[in-house]
C-alpha cells in the first residue's frame, strides 16, 4: 500500500522543461522581471533614503540619456563592453573557461601606449593606426595563446591559467609605468601626446567616440557572421557540446582551441587600442576596470548571441551610469546604486530560469483524496 | 498578438522619453560649484576634501541644489568626461582632487574657457598658460614638521625613562611611492623630530601604493621588526596606525585624527585643510576675480593643521612645544627645510636645482636653495624637494 500511495504521490511543486517560448513572449517575462525589479528597488530607496522613487529613476534614466554627451557616453562605454564580450564569446561557446580576458585588453591597452609614447611623434597617422592595429593584436593573441596552447598541448587548466595571467599583464603594465611616468615617482603617466595628438584615433563627424562605436559594430557583424555561418564557427559549437563528438567527425579539437584562442586574443588587442587609442589615451593598471569580467557576464545572458549582446551590454551600462547619476543628484554613497544593480541584474538572471523553466503546481485533491478513502 | 507587443514597446518607449526629458529642463542662472573625486567617503583623502567642500559650500550660503560632487572618478578620460558633465550641469567652477586627474581637467579647461578649472596637488598650471585652470597645495611639510616635534618629544621620553638609549632612536616611515610629495613630507618630520632629538634616525619603506591596508600594515609590522621605536606614514589607510596599536608603538598619522582607532599609541597627526581654499575659490569664481594659478595654502591661514594631541600617549610639554615652533614658522624665523639643520652625503646643501617645471625629461630647472633654506612649495604648490639627506635609510 505504501509503495502505491509514494508512487502516486505528486510533488507540491515539480519543474519541468519548456519546449521553446515564442520569443517576444520570453521578452515580456524579462520585461516583467525588470518592472517587478525596479518595484522592489522602489521600495528599499523609500525605506532606505527616503529619496522620491519616481525622481530615483528619472535620474537612473537620466543618466544615460539626460544630454546628448551622455547618451554619446553611453554609446562608447557600451561599445568597449561590447567588443570585450564580443572576445571572449567564441571562447565560451567552446566551454573554454576564458577568464584572462581583462589581462588580454590590459596587455592590447599596454602595447597602444607604447606604439603611441614611441612612434606617435615620428609617424604619421594613416601609418601609425593599422600598424597599432597589428601590434595590439599580436600582443592579445600572445596573452590568449600562452594558457590556449597549455591546455591543448598538456591539459592545464585554463581557468586558472587565464586569471593568473591578468595579474602578469598587471605587473607588467605597473613596471612600463615606472619608465613612462611624468614627473618622476608619481605613477602616472599622463595624457600622452597631449598637443600633437599623435597616436590618437581620430574623431568622425565632430564626435570623438563614433569611430570606435562603427568598429565595434562592424566586429559585431563580424563575429556574428563567423559563429552562426561559418564553417569555424560550427566546429567551435561541436567541440562545445561534446569534444568526443568532435573528435569522432574528424575535427581537430587541439587546432580550434587554439584558433579559437587566437580571435580571442586579437578582438581583446583591438579593445585595448580602442581604450587607450580611442578613448583615455593614457595607461594604468586599471584602464580595463573589470571590463574584462563584466563582459562574460554580457556574454553569457545573452546566451553568445552578439546581437543581443549589444542589448546586454547596453543593460548592464545604463545600470552603472544610472547608479553614477543617482549619487551625484542625491549625494548618496554608490553602494546605494550598487545594491540596486545587483538587485535588477539578480531578477533578469532569475527571468531566464522562467524563459526556459515552467513550474507545475500540484493538481487539484479531488482524485488523491477519493483514493485515499 | 503583434498589436499587443507593439502596444508594450511603445509605452516602455514614451516612459523613458518622458523621464528623460522632466529633469533636464531645470536650468537656473545660479551659481553653481562642482566637485570631482577619485574616490568616496570610504576614503580618507578623499573624505578629507568632501568634507572641507561641505563646510566651505554652507559657510558661503551656497544650497545643496548649487554643490554637485561626483564620487568614484578614476583618473582617466572619465575625469575629462565627468568634468564635461558638470559644465553641461551649469557649474562655473570645477574641482578636481587627485593628482592623475591633472591631465583631463586641463583637457576640459581648454575646452570651456568660460569655466574655471581647479586641482589639487598639479604641477602644470603654471606652465600650461591655460588662463582658467589652476593648481593648489598646502604647506604641508610645516604640519609634518610639527607633528615631528611631537614625535621627537616623546623618543627623548623613552630615553629618559630608559627604554631606549639615544642610539636606539629610530623612527619608521611608510610612504606610498618615491615621488616628491613623499619624500618633501617624510624629511620635514625628520627634521621636525631631529629638531628636539639630535640623535634620531629613520628608516623608509614604500608600499607603492596610495591605499593599501594590508602593505601598510606589513610594512609597518617589518619596519617595527628591524628596530623603529616610532612610526609614521603618507598613505591612505589605517593598516599602518592598527599595526602600531597592536604593537604598542606609537604613531604619527596624516590627514585623519586616529585616536578613535588606537586610543594607546596614535600621538598627532597632520592634515591638510581644504576648507580655506575652497572659501577662496568659490568667492572668487562667483565674484568673477581672479584664481590664482598656483597656489600654496600656509599653515598661517588655516590650511594646514595638527589634529588634537593624545595627551595620553605624548610626552610632557609637547604642545608648548609644538606652539613654539608654530609661532617661530609663522614669524618667517625657523625655516623647515633650514641647511644649517641637515646634510646630504655628508656635505652641507648650498645648491639644488628641482624639477619645477615638469617634462618628460625630468630636467631640473630652477634654483631653489637661497637665504640658508630649500625654498619648497614656493616656485610651485606642489613639492619638489626630493632629495634624500643623511640620517634616512630607504628600506
Amino acid at each position: 500500500m505504501a509503495k502505491t500511495n509514494s508512487m502516486h504521490h505528486e510533488p507540491l511543486i515539480r519543474i519541468s522543461k519548456r519546449d521553446g517560448m515564442v520569443w517576444w513572449k520570453g521578452w515580456l517575462v524579462r520585461a516583467a522581471a525588470i518592472v517587478l525589479a525596479l518595484l522592489v528597488c522602489a521600495v528599499l530607496i523609500v525605506f532606505i533614503t527616503g529619496v522620491n522613487p519616481l525622481e530615483f529613476y528619472a535620474s537612473m534614466i537620466r543618466g544615460s540619456f539626460g544630454s546628448a554627451r551622455k547618451l554619446w557616453l553611453t554609446l562608447q562605454n557600451t561599445a568597449i563592453l561590447l567588443c570585450i564580450a564580443l572576445a571572449v564569446t567564441p571562447a565560451f561557446k567552446m566551454k573554454f573557461w576564458n577568464t584572462g580576458a581583462e589581462g588580454q585588453v590590459l596587455i592590447g591597452a599596454l602595447a597602444s601606449a607604447a606604439c603611441m609614447i614611441w612612434w606617435g611623434n615620428r609617424l604619421p597617422g594613416w601609418l601609425l593606426l593599422p600598424m597599432m592595429a597589428v601590434v595590439c593584436m599580436a600582443a592579445g593573441i600572445v596573452w590568449s595563446v600562452i594558457p590556449a596552447y597549455c591546455r591543448a598541448k598538456w591539459g592545464t587548466n585554463e581557468t586558472l591559467f587565464t586569471l593568473m595571467m591578468n595579474y602578469v599583464a598587471m605587473q607588467l603594465v605597473s613596471y612600463c609605468i615606472t619608465y613612462w611616468e611624468n614627473p618622476a615617482g608619481s605613477n602616472s603617466v599622463g595624457v600622452i601626446n597631449p598637443n600633437t595628438f599623435g597616436g590618437w584615433m581620430p574623431s568622425l563627424f565632430g564626435q570623438k567616440y563614433l569611430l570606435n562605436i562603427l568598429i565595434v559594430a562592424a566586429l559585431t557583424l563580424l563575429v556574428y557572421v563567423y559563429l552562426a555561418r561559418s564553417k569555424q564557427g560550427y566546429e567551435i559549437a561541436v567541440v562545445g557540446e561534446s569534444q568526443n563528438t568532435a573528435r569522432y567527425i574528424g575535427i581537430d579539437v587541439k587546432r580550434v582551441i587554439v584558433r579559437t584562442m587566437v580571435f580571442t586574443g586579437a578582438i581583446c588587442g583591438i579593445a585595448g587600442m580602442l581604450l587607450v587609442a580611442g578613448t583615455d589615451h593614457t595607461i594604468s593598471i586599471n584602464t580595463v576596470d573589470g571590463r574584462g569580467f563584466t563582459a562574460i557576464m554580457v556574454s553569457w545572458l545573452a546566451k553568445f548571441n552578439p546581437i543581443v549582446m549589444a542589448l546586454t551590454s547596453f543593460l548592464i551600462v545604463f545600470l552603472e551610469r544610472g547608479a553614477g547619476e543617482i549619487a551625484t543628484a542625491f549625494r548618496l554613497n554608490e553602494s546605494v546604486a550598487d545594491i540596486l544593480t545587483g538587485i535588477i541584474l539578480f531578477f533578469i538572471i532569475g527571468s531566464e530560469f522562467f524563459v526556459s523553466y515552467q513550474i507545475n503546481f500540484r493538481r487539484a485533491h479531488k482524485e488523491a483524496g477519493i483514493k485515499h478513502d | 498578438m503583434k498589436k499587443l507587443l507593439s502596444v508594450v514597446l511603445m509605452a516602455a518607449l514614451l516612459v523613458m522619453a518622458l523621464a528623460g526629458c522632466s529633469a533636464s529642463g531645470s536650468n537656473e542662472a545660479d551659481f553653481k560649484v562642482g566637485f570631482i573625486f577619485l574616490h568616496d567617503e570610504n576614503s580618507t583623502y578623499d573624505k578629507n576634501f568632501m568634507d572641507a567642500a561641505t563646510a566651505a559650500t554652507e559657510k558661503l550660503g551656497l544650497t545643496k541644489d548649487q554643490v554637485m560632487f561626483k564620487t568614484n572618478i578614476p583618473e582617466s578620460n572619465e575625469c575629462y568626461e565627468a568634468a564635461a558633465e558638470l559644465v553641461d550641469a551649469g557649474c562655473d567652477l570645477i574641482f578636481a582632487d587627485s593628482f592623475g586627474h591633472e591631465s583631463f581637467m586641463l583637457q576640459a579647461a581648454q575646452e570651456f574657457p568660460e569655466v574655471q578649472f581647479c586641482h589639487a596637488t598639479g604641477t602644470q598650471a603654471h606652465t600650461a598658460g591655460v588662463a582658467n585652470f589652476h593648481n593648489a597645495f598646502a604647506s604641508i611639510y610645516e604640519g609634518r614638521y610639527l607633528a615631528g616635534i611631537a614625535a621627537g618629544m616623546k623618543l627623548n621620553d623613552m630615553i629618559a625613562n630608559g627604554q631606549i638609549t639615544e642610539d636606539q632612536a629610530k623612527m619608521g616611515y611608510v610612504g606610498a611611492y618615491p615621488y616628491a610629495e613623499v619624500k618633501s613630507g617624510y624629511t620635514s618630520f625628520y627634521l621636525g623630530a631631529k629638531s628636539v632629538c639630535p640623535t634620531v634616525t629613520m628608516d623608509v619603506k614604500f608600499t607603492n601604493s596610495w591605499f593599501d591596508i594590508a602593505k601598510e600594515k606589513e610594512a609597518a609590522i617589518s619596519l617595527i621588526n628591524d628596530g623603529c621605536v616610532l612610526i609614521s606614514q603618507h598613505a591612505d589607510s589605517e593598516g599602518a596606525p592598527k599595526a602600531c596599536e597592536e604593537n604598542n608603538v606609537p604613531n604619527v598619522a596624516y590627514n585623519i585624527s586616529t585616536i578613535s582607532i588606537a586610543p594607546n599609541t596614535a600621538l598627532i597627526s597632520s592634515a591638510i585643510s581644504w576648507q580655506p581654499y575652497f572659501e577662496m575659490i568659490v568667492k572668487n569664481a562667483k565674484e568673477g576675480t581672479e584664481i590664482p594659478t598656483d597656489y600654496c595654502a600656509t599653515a598661517a591661514e588655516g590650511a594646514v593643521i595638527l589634529t588634537e594631541l593624545n595627551a595620553a600617549v605624548a610626552a610632557e610639554g609637547t604642545q608648548e612645544a609644538i606652539d613654539a615652533a608654530e609661532a617661530k614658522l609663522a614669524s618667517g624665523e625657523l625655516k623647515v627645510f633650514d641647511t644649517a639643520t641637515f646634510t646630504v652625503g655628508g656635505q652641507t646643501l648650498t645648491s639644488y636645482m628641482a624639477d619645477v617645471d615638469s617634462d618628460e625629461a625630468y630636467t631640473p630647472d630652477t634654483e631653489v636653495v637661497a637665504d640658508g633654506y630649500f625654498h619648497e612649495s614656493e616656485y610651485r604648490s606642489a613639492p619638489y624637494f626630493d632629495i634624500d639627506i643623511d640620517g634616512i635609510t630607504l628600506k
